[in-house]
């Protein structure tokens, strides 16, 4: 037990782990890691994820606290949750720390799909594919060092705009 | 301000729109990208894409080198590679490139440049100190877009050691004219602060200012810093409280400016991070906690919507309110909300309900008491998550009364779900820590059954990090026990103890001395009231555990006690015998009782080996080799784990069935997918383009279908308005067109697929609020059309959709055929027809035989907005069945009418009710009218609002929500013109009215 709290510490406190945007075929659409993690264990964890959230129904709760065995060997994961929803196909999953507010975070994911379905116009999962290097974008202006950064939809499309003018 | 916001928000669809267009469909023919794309989405096997990857990385990776490459394509390679590395393959030769398009494209491609760097590195790569002092020069570049882009890449992802570098350019930004600049300043600061705390020490000062400043997204991004600073030291900034408490009134009174709000909650996000800042502030310190009460109050109270975002904010408000010094109020109303979410029908909901009460209940147990049917429930719930915060809870509340219950519960978990492991970890540590406490209690009543399940959990398992932290937390803790009173501990507690002792004492050898648990074992042999068959577990435990000398000794102290000194119980003299033996002989020792072999038990295995010829005959036979439980399991991961593989059916399924232009394709998001599994907010939806199919029986009964007529021949039947009894049982049609539905079911029907989804929006709600819309949707059916023009027979389709307010009804009208699709044929039939109803009865209507349905829509709670859908059929003559689909929004403002009241009743009625909302509105300012009545005007136009009085800067508005003719909930508004903006007061008797009421009033002065 000594043992996890002193990891957790020196672990940086930010909160969001990773974005992760999957289809059910488990498919990567987006995965920002705001954590370092290397190659392999992003791959595991895109899987493990993948196969925690799409198991679960309707009925089920949008948040999974599971461990993550990916990161077994820095006993890590057993700290963190994944908040996630599905939209069509897709699912937006956040990982973050299990004392973080899960609702607030599901909102933040809803917050996010609005922004893309104004930026898109009716955002469809093709959008995604074929733009994915323009939601990246996205994130980063609505998500920024671990942290949601703008929640103001008004505000990111603005800027979205912006950089869009520049094309 | 909020111009400019318009001015972008009405010029945004037309510009995303062109350019999404132009997106999907520029590339998907022609560009790399978007031809390696469909080439990848058109592959079935994982190895087939494989190929294609390596093939696609190599000619990315020729591209990269060659000296001919623009900064320009290697901006379109570097997307492609970021596809690639995405997908899991590495990229590595491209990093170095990522580098270079950084350094020396153009902003475009400089952008792009960045984000690959961000998404191939880490923080920790050598290759980012290439990237100082781009950073660097972007930091102080003039394009803001730079300067932009070069902060956000420092908060992803710098060089630790090269933060001072870069920290006073960026320390100047805080003092930016661009609010955006100095908020990503700030953030970059947070970044520096969380991974070199030390270089930022001297620049506390400027956080303060950034607290302060009169943005308030950069006071936002401040908070991110204060949150961590407090929650290390909250000492140190007590004195923030103050404004920590104002910022959140502020926010909560609706002071910041709209842009902040999501679906109409003020700054949701900034709510929560100031109220988890309040707790650290407040966390046992009574003087400061007293100065957040009131506003903690205001919180709860505020945020009464119904909506995810608003139940986020109120979770949070409960837990600061447990969290700093209780204040008894305020404790009744967070237990109240808790009690809420415990009972919401929604899963979410429920979840943090428990998770909530799982806290409370170690200050006060009695609030699970309310709960206990729920909770109970909860333990059968499908949601393994459900369950496992169930049992958290349940271990909270146990006490010596319920314990054998909730045991059994546990235990009855376990046995179903033996197989997973988190669930095992937990239910493990619950029942361990049970039983400790529970033992000491009621352990000598408990049946024996409980504390074996409990030694069997302990034992299973494989030997991983988990279940030995769990031996070791028990040997520990029972190490602890017997260094005390033993005296009191029950006989069957004290076996348990002894076998644990037995078996996993090795776990703590490194250390402890290895005397100490014999010792300890020792004394309890000595004790009176230790019974002969607790004794004989003692002297089981000795003899696995007298390996070390020390213990050699010890054991043999005790064994010629029992040998010599006359004890005449033949079973102890035979342990002690046993132990004797094998702690002088260690090769024997070793033997019998191997170290390794501690996880299993010989005889099971000697025991299966005499079956060997009978399974044997048995696979020759046919049958299936035995699996173990676990294995089993494992082999039932492995097939989930399968559909891992990226070519599942689903992919290549979702995407034949569209082509990649076709934006409305199945793979349409819908922004309110009900799989979610959150239904709060469709009726918060505006851009709801998804038909809701399902769910219409439960609103839509036989109430909702009144009435039918249909008759034939060129003059209409006139039609009234009538109440809905005496409509109904009309003629049928006289003549009709071959259609083999009798017309009564077919109309029933269409009825029913008519209003399919109106009710889904709302049917967890818990208040029902019959407001009606009467709906007339007219079916007419023609023949003996002669002179019609010969044109196309178009797919009749609904080109518009109206709604009016009429009186005491809402009248829906629309859905039209299109106009020019007819046929001469005598027997043809037209499309059905359906024109504006205006408040006369069908004057339109010529020449068409007409039929009305008539429906009374019920909408069980005012939401903003509700989705009318359906599907309307038809059959041509000697055609197939045919159906449109159409849909159809109704506001809220639909259902509102003028509540006209005197000002004496208003008072009246205003203190009554006990729903309110606060919010700031957009003033209207026009030439030759004051701001408030030219506001209160538009308001009373678009909304149907009853202006009761304006006296100096305030006015009082009415208005009652529809439920029927003459019925009605009513709403009330208080206005006041407070500086520029208009501060509304809004009160009803329903929850969700004034949160609706004030969206459409928002929206109504946005437009105006």
């Amino acid at each position: 037990i000594t043992f996890l709290t002193l990891h957790f510490l020196s672990s940086p406190a930010i909160q969001i782990r990773f974005i992760l945007i999957q289809n059910r075929a488990g498919k990567t659409r987006l995965a920002k890691w705001y954590m370092q993690f290397d190659d392999d264990e992003k791959q595991k964890l895109i899987e493990e994820v993948h196969a925690v959230v799409t198991v679960r129904d309707a009925k089920h709760t949008n948040f999974v606290e599971v461990r993550l065995y990916a990161c077994l060997s820095c006993l890590q994961f057993r700290n963190f949750k994944i908040i996630y929803r599905r939209y069509a196909g897709l699912y937006f999953c956040i990982c973050v720390d299990v004392t973080d507010n899960n609702l607030a975070y599901l909102e933040g994911i809803h917050n996010f799909v609005e922004v893309l379905n104004e930026y898109f116009h009716n955002v469809c999962e093709l959008d995604l594919v074929f733009n994915f290097y323009k939601v990246y974008t996205v994130v980063d202006e609505m998500f920024l060092a671990g942290e949601i950064r703008e929640t103001s939809q008004t505000k990111v499309l603005k800027q979205l705009l912006m950089l869009q003018s520049l094309e | 301000m909020s111009d400019v916001v318009e001015k972008t928000l009405s010029a945004l669809p037309s510009l995303l729109s062109l350019d999404s267009q132009a997106g999907a469909g520029k590339l998907s023919p022609s560009s790399k990208l978007g031809n390696l794309i469909k080439g990848i989405t058109e592959l079935t096997s994982k190895h087939e894409e494989e190929t294609l990857i390596k093939k696609e990385l190599e000619s990315i990776k020729e591209q990269v080198a060659s000296p001919n490459t623009t900064m320009r394509q290697m901006k379109e390679i570097m997307v492609r590679a970021i596809y690639c590395e995405m997908l899991g393959y590495q990229a590595s030769f491209s990093y170095i490139h990522a580098i270079k398009l950084a350094q020396q494209g153009s902003v475009l491609e400089k952008r792009v440049g960045y984000l690959a760097v961000s998404l191939f590195l880490n923080e920790t790569d050598e290759f980012l100190l290439l990237l100082v002092n781009t950073v660097l020069k972007d930091l102080q570049s003039t394009n803001l877009i730079e300067v932009c882009m070069a902060l956000t890449v420092v908060s992803q992802m710098f060089p630790k050691d090269m933060i001072p570098a870069i920290l006073p350019v960026v320390e100047e930004k805080l003092t930016h004219p661009k609010e955006i600049i100095r908020r990503k300043a700030v953030l970059a600061l947070y970044k520096f602060y969380l991974i070199a705390p030390n270089q930022v020490q001297h620049i506390h000062s400027k956080f303060r200012k950034a607290l302060c400043d009169k943005d308030p997204g950069v006071m936002t991004a401040s908070l991110h810093i204060y949150l961590q600073l407090i929650k290390e030291n909250p000492e140190s900034y007590k004195d923030l409280t103050g404004s920590m408490v104002t910022i959140l009134r502020q926010v909560v009174g609706g002071k910041l400016p709209l842009d902040f709000n999501y679906h109409s909650v003020p700054a949701p996000w900034l709510q929560i991070q100031l109220l988890r800042i309040l707790a650290y502030l407040g966390k046992e310190d009574q003087g400061t906690s007293e100065m957040m009460y009131d506003v903690l109050e205001e919180s709860l109270r505020r945020a009464e919507m119904n909506h995810n975002i608003t139940y986020a904010i109120l979770f949070e408000c409960v837990k600061t309110i447990y969290t700093v010094h209780p204040k008894s109020q305020l404790l009744e109303k967070a237990a109240e909300c808790i009690g809420n979410f415990v009972l919401s029908p929604k899963i979410n909901l429920k979840y943090l309900g428990l998770k909530a009460l799982t806290y409370v209940v170690q200050q006060d147990a009695n609030l699970a008491l309310p709960h206990q049917m729920t909770i109970i429930e909860c333990l059968d719930h499908s949601d393994v998550i459900i369950k496992r915060e169930t049992l958290e809870l349940l271990f909270r509340i146990t006490n010596a009364q319920n314990v054998t219950v909730i045991v059994e519960k546990m235990l009855e978990f376990l046995r179903l779900t033996c197989d997973d492991y988190s669930t095992i970890d937990l239910v493990g540590k619950v029942a361990e820590l049970t039983m400790n406490s529970v033992f000491s209690l009621g352990g000598d009543v408990m049946q024996p059954d409980i504390p074996n399940n409990f030694l069997r959990l302990l034992a299973e398992g494989v030997d991983n990090v988990e279940d030995r932290q769990l031996r070791l937390f028990a040997v520990d803790s029972y190490v602890s026990l017997l260094q005390g009173e033993t005296a009191k501990l029950p006989q069957r507690f004290l076996q348990v103890i002894s076998w644990v002792l037995g078996e996993y004492s090795y776990l703590r050898e490194e250390e402890s001395d290895p005397g100490s648990v014999m010792r300890l074992l020792a004394r309890l042999l000595d004790q009176r009231h230790t019974s002969t068959e607790t004794r004989s577990w003692v002297l089981g435990a000795m003899t696995k555990l007298c390996s070390s000398p020390v213990s050699v000794a010890l054991a043999r102290d005790v064994c010629e006690r029992y040998l010599y000194s006359g004890s005449l119980n033949t079973v102890l003299r035979q342990k002690a015998q046993e132990l004797m033996i094998l702690s002088q002989d260690t090769k024997l020792r070793a033997r019998v009782l191997p170290a390794e072999g501690r996880l299993e038990s010989p005889e099971v295995d000697s025991s299966l080996s005499f079956l060997d010829g009978y399974v044997s005959d048995a696979l020759a036979a046919g049958a299936a080799p035995y699996k173990s439980p676990h294995q089993r399991q494992e082999d039932l991961v492995q097939e989930k784990a399968l559909s891992l593989e990226p070519y599942g059916l689903s992919l290549p399924v979702s995407l034949s069935s569209c082509s990649i232009t076709d934006r409305r394709s199945p793979t349409l998001l819908s922004m309110s997918s009900g799989l979610s599994g959150n239904s709060t907010e469709l009726s918060h939806q505006e851009g709801s383009t998804t038909l809701k199919l399902e769910g219409v029986k439960r609103v839509w009964g036989k109430d909702g279908y009144l009435a039918q007529q249909q008759s034939a021949g060129e003059t209409p039947t006139p039609l009234v308005e009538l109440p809905s009894p005496l409509l109904s049982p009309q003629s049928p049609p006289s003549q009709k067109p071959s259609s083999g539905l009798e017309p009564d079911q077919e109309k029933r029907q269409l009825a029913s697929s008519l209003f399919v989804g109106l009710g889904s929006h709302n049917s967890v709600c818990l208040v029902r609020l019959p407001s009606t819309v009467w709906l007339f949707i007219k079916n007419c059916q023609s023949a003996n059309q002669s002179n019609v023009v010969k044109s196309l027979f178009k797919p009749f389709y609904i080109n518009s959709c109206q709604s009016k307010n009429h009186g005491s009804f809402v009248k829906v009208s629309g859905i039209f055929a299109a106009r020019k699709s007819c046929q001469t044929d005598d027997s043809c039939c037209f499309p059905p027809q359906i024109s504006c109803i205006s408040g006369s009865p069908l004057k339109e209507v010529k020449g068409h035989s007409v039929s009305v349905c008539l429906h009374t829509v019920v909408m069980k709670r005012a939401s903003v907005q509700v989705e009318l859908a359906g599907l309307l059929s038809y059959q041509r003559p000697l055609g197939q069945p045919q159906a449109a689909q159409f849909s159809l929004s109704l506001s809220l403002k639909h259902f509102l009418r003028p509540l006209t009241v005197s000002t004496g009743d208003y008072g009246k009625m205003w203190l009554s009710f006990s729903h309110d909302l606060k919010q700031n509105l957009r003033l209207v300012t026009t030439e030759h009218q004051e701001p408030l009545t030219a506001t209160l005007d538009a308001l009373k136009g678009k909304l149907h609002l009853h202006v009761v009085d304006i006296i100096g800067s305030e006015g009082i508005v009415a208005c009652r929500l529809l439920q029927g003719p003459g019925q009605g909930q009513p709403c009330l508004l208080h206005c006041r013109v407070h500086a520029d903006s208009l501060a509304v007061w809004l009160r009803s008797p329903v929850p969700e009215l004034p949160d609706s009421l004030l969206y459409h009033c928002q929206k109504a002065l946005t437009e105006t």
